[in-house]
């Protein structure tokens, strides 16, 4: 009994220490003093209103745009997830070969085993806000036939938007999407 | 894999290497009651909690300790699981959640407080702010809290001293180890990205002119403590595969770093705190060993990728990419899912269910050992129980009663050791039996793989991981109540049980060391060690899973 009534109050303690004290504290020292990370790198456009996060994937379908890859949940960040399919899974199989249909498709002039795995499969989050060099490079035929602007203009587009390993040494090479198609934008409204 | 991976690789476990030394030195020092230079900040600050919470402080007797240890557990779980069925009429639920449903509130609360984090609900929809910075932070600091407390008991029983006070140990863990650790690690998340926020989920307008909710809230201060604590609730659903929850390879590499802080540190905790280094540090080196094998298995397997897609004639030189995130590619995803299941944690950044069957399997196998450094607390438990055991059969080979320590382990420790080591395949095999039996719609993936996902929850559950292959259809009253048995019971009886070895030993006079005695400080040892855990491990689970993982991966043909 006397362990009950030790534990309730050491749980009380322990709460407002360990939880209202210890959030409290460090989310008022990150609002103070990294409000934008802390808020969960929010975009915004020149009217002030906000188009993303530098961090959270979105859904690109038209095709003047770089695409993510595969979500499905269609880049919903109200949630996350993906299908998890197995290796095994025909559905997993299925999808993937009518991404690839699609792909050569849309893209005539790109063949099929340029195509990199990451952008016909999908990421553990369905908010994978990166594709592989690689994967943007490869979509430069058909934007460029698209929209007009010169392949070596989006190759220079993406060689700037391309962040490289942390360190040199950790993770992958990689392309916000986001941010690329957003300076692709610019391009196009000039 | 590229070059780059692997030095990847080779300096992040180098930096483990680095960091379990120092660390554990200084766990033995908090522990041992020794007096610090850091005693003029923490004291007063401890005694202050334990004059608030009514803690006097006696050392305890093992049946006392342990006592303690299941009453107050209990009794957190009892409080967290009110908070969850009461959410919605709390404050700081801007989102207007609902309350939880008493079978999920039940199998959280537990999940929770056990250190597993297995989640059945998804946290952007199923948990109210409040529910999860207090209630489920709370149990994040006090459950590994509790078990790196019985560790220390229990290497202080071996060292021959008494065991201590749960409480007081319970408020050290806190005060001295996760509190400052998580609350720097929380500050360097944000550095790196990570929302710290109490607004609710931002609406923004996406390039296409879409509307895109963006949940966010206060996660870095939430995923320091999952990290540090081996606990691995994630914040989202998909946990640190989300990019808000782990931005980039560098948040990546301290959630890698924090995960195996305590659990390398013990060991050398352990050797520091019964007068011989060297004890620990070859317990260290044999879990490092099989560490870098399950390790390598694991990438050679995802590097080979899915036969069925390579098939398609795409470009396949990144490896399996199913499930993954491009920032952190296949060495980093590999390496992750190997830490967080070595180190029972079960945080991840890649799904599980969509690894390779046997890259799968790796980290079942993990869990399954439970002794490839394990959780805080409970996996070094384990460890020190196979060391036992690895004595014990050394000295059936060579007919002489078996010593560890310099204590005679005999009938009485064997039996409460094998009832131990029994426990664990009973709580995985037999559970996914009925469950494969009553539940075989809650499978989403056909075939073998099936098996492997109920095994996979179970298997999850029994070691306190909380990682899951997520396809499982697992928010039902029957996965709830099972897992959460299961849960309980892998955590509490191993515990329990072990505390009345330490107790047992302690109680009992040292045999000096002579040429017969057979040391377990050689490599001979850590031979015989890995031996043990490998062949017990696999002589209890390896039909399953030649039926599940080895199975799927002979049928991956195009």
């Amino acid at each position: 009994m006397r362990t009950i009534w030790i534990t309730v109050r050491t749980s009380l303690v322990l709460m407002l220490l360990c939880t209202l004290l210890y959030h409290l504290t460090v989310t008022g020292i990150a609002q103070a003093v990294l409000p934008y990370e802390a808020d969960g790198s929010i975009l915004y456009n020149e009217d002030n209103e906000p188009i993303g996060s530098a961090l959270v994937g979105q859904t690109f379908t038209e095709p003047q745009y770089f695409h993510s890859r595969v979500s499905s949940i269609e880049y919903d960040a109200a949630g996350s997830g993906s299908p998890n399919y197995a290796p095994s899974n025909e559905e997993l199989i299925t999808r993937t070969k009518e991404a690839a249909e699609a792909w050569k498709q849309a893209n005539p002039g790109s063949p099929l085993n340029q195509l990199p795995i990451d952008l016909v499969t999908n990421s553990g989050s369905g908010l994978d806000p990166h594709i592989s060099p690689e994967g943007a490079l490869v979509q430069i035929p058909r934007i460029s036939e698209r929209t007009g602007i010169a392949a070596a203009e989006l190759e220079k587009l993406v060689a700037e938007h391309t962040a490289g390993r942390e360190l040199g040494i950790f993770g992958e090479p990689r392309v916000n999407v986001l941010m690329l198609n957003l300076e692709l934008q610019q391009l196009l409204n000039k | 894999m590229t070059t780059a991976g692997f030095i990847s690789i080779a300096v992040t476990l180098l930096l483990i290497l680095l960091l379990a030394r120092p660390a554990g030195h200084y766990l033995a020092r908090a522990f041992d009651y020794e007096r610090t230079g850091l005693d003029r900040i923490f004291l007063p600050a401890e005694k202050l909690i334990c004059r608030l919470g009514g803690i006097r402080g006696d050392n305890q007797t093992w049946k006392q300790y342990a006592f303690t240890l299941v009453l107050s557990n209990s009794v957190m779980i009892v409080i967290t699981y009110l908070i969850f069925r009461f959410q919605s009429f709390l404050p700081l639920n801007p989102g207007n959640i609902g309350n939880m449903e008493p079978t999920l509130a039940l199998n959280t609360a537990i999940s929770f407080m056990t250190n597993t984090n297995l989640q059945h609900y998804s946290g952007e929809s199923g948990l109210s702010y409040l529910s999860q910075m207090v209630a489920i932070v709370f149990l994040m600091f006090t459950a590994p809290a509790s078990a790196l407390s019985v560790i220390m008991a229990f290497i202080r029983g071996l060292a021959g001293k008494p065991l201590g006070n749960f409480f007081v140990d319970l408020i050290r863990s806190i005060t001295r180890a996760l509190l400052p650790i998580a609350f720097i690690a929380a500050l360097a998340f944000v550095c790196l990205g990570v929302p710290q926020t109490l607004e609710p989920a931002a609406v923004v307008t996406t390039l296409e002119g879409a509307e895109q909710q963006i949940a966010r809230g206060p996660v870095a201060s939430f995923l320091s403590i999952k990290e540090l604590g081996n606990n691995g609730g994630g914040f989202f659903g998909v946990n640190s595969a989300h990019p808000l929850e782990n931005p980039n390879a560098l948040s990546n590499l301290i959630q890698i770093l924090l995960m195996m802080l305590i659990t390398t540190a013990t060991p050398f905790a352990y050797g520091k705190m019964v007068g011989s280094p060297k004890q620990g540090r070859v317990l260290f080196v044999s879990m490092m060993m099989l560490f870098l094998l399950m390790l390598g298995v694991s990438i050679s397997a995802e590097q080979a990728g899915n036969p069925l897609l390579n098939s398609l004639g795409i470009e396949d030189s990144q490896g399996s990419m199913e499930g993954k995130e491009v920032r952190f590619g296949l060495a980093q995803s590999s390496l992750y899912s190997v830490v967080t299941t070595a180190s029972e944690t079960g945080a991840v950044n890649t799904m599980h269910d969509t690894l390779t069957p046997i890259g799968g399997m790796v980290t079942i196998a993990n869990m399954m050992l439970n002794t490839v450094f394990g959780g805080i607390g409970a996996g070094f438990l384990n460890v020190l129980m196979y060391a036992m055991i690895a004595v014990f059969l050394s000295g059936l080979m060579v007919g002489r009663t078996p010593e560890f320590l310099g204590k005679k382990i005999e009938g009485k420790e064997m039996k409460l050791i094998a009832a131990t080591l029994l426990v664990h395949p009973v709580l995985i095999l037999v559970p996914s039996a009925i469950a494969l039996a009553l539940q075989p719609d809650s499978i989403s993936n056909p075939g073998f793989h099936g098996l492997t996902q109920v095994l996979y929850e179970y298997t999850s559950s029994a070691a306190n991981n909380g990682s899951g292959f997520e396809g499982l259809g697992d928010n039902t009253p029957f996965w709830n109540l099972s897992t959460g048995i299961v849960m309980y019971i892998g955590r509490y009886f191993a515990m329990v049980a072990l505390l009345a070895v330490a107790a047992s030993l302690a109680a009992k006079n040292a045999v000096p060391v002579s040429a017969g005695t057979f040391r377990t400080d050689n490599r001979l040892f850590a031979g015989v060690f890995i031996g043990v855990v490998l062949i017990v491990g696999a002589l209890t689970f390896f039909p399953a899973l030649v039926m599940g993982p080895i199975a799927e991966h002979l049928t991956l043909k195009p």
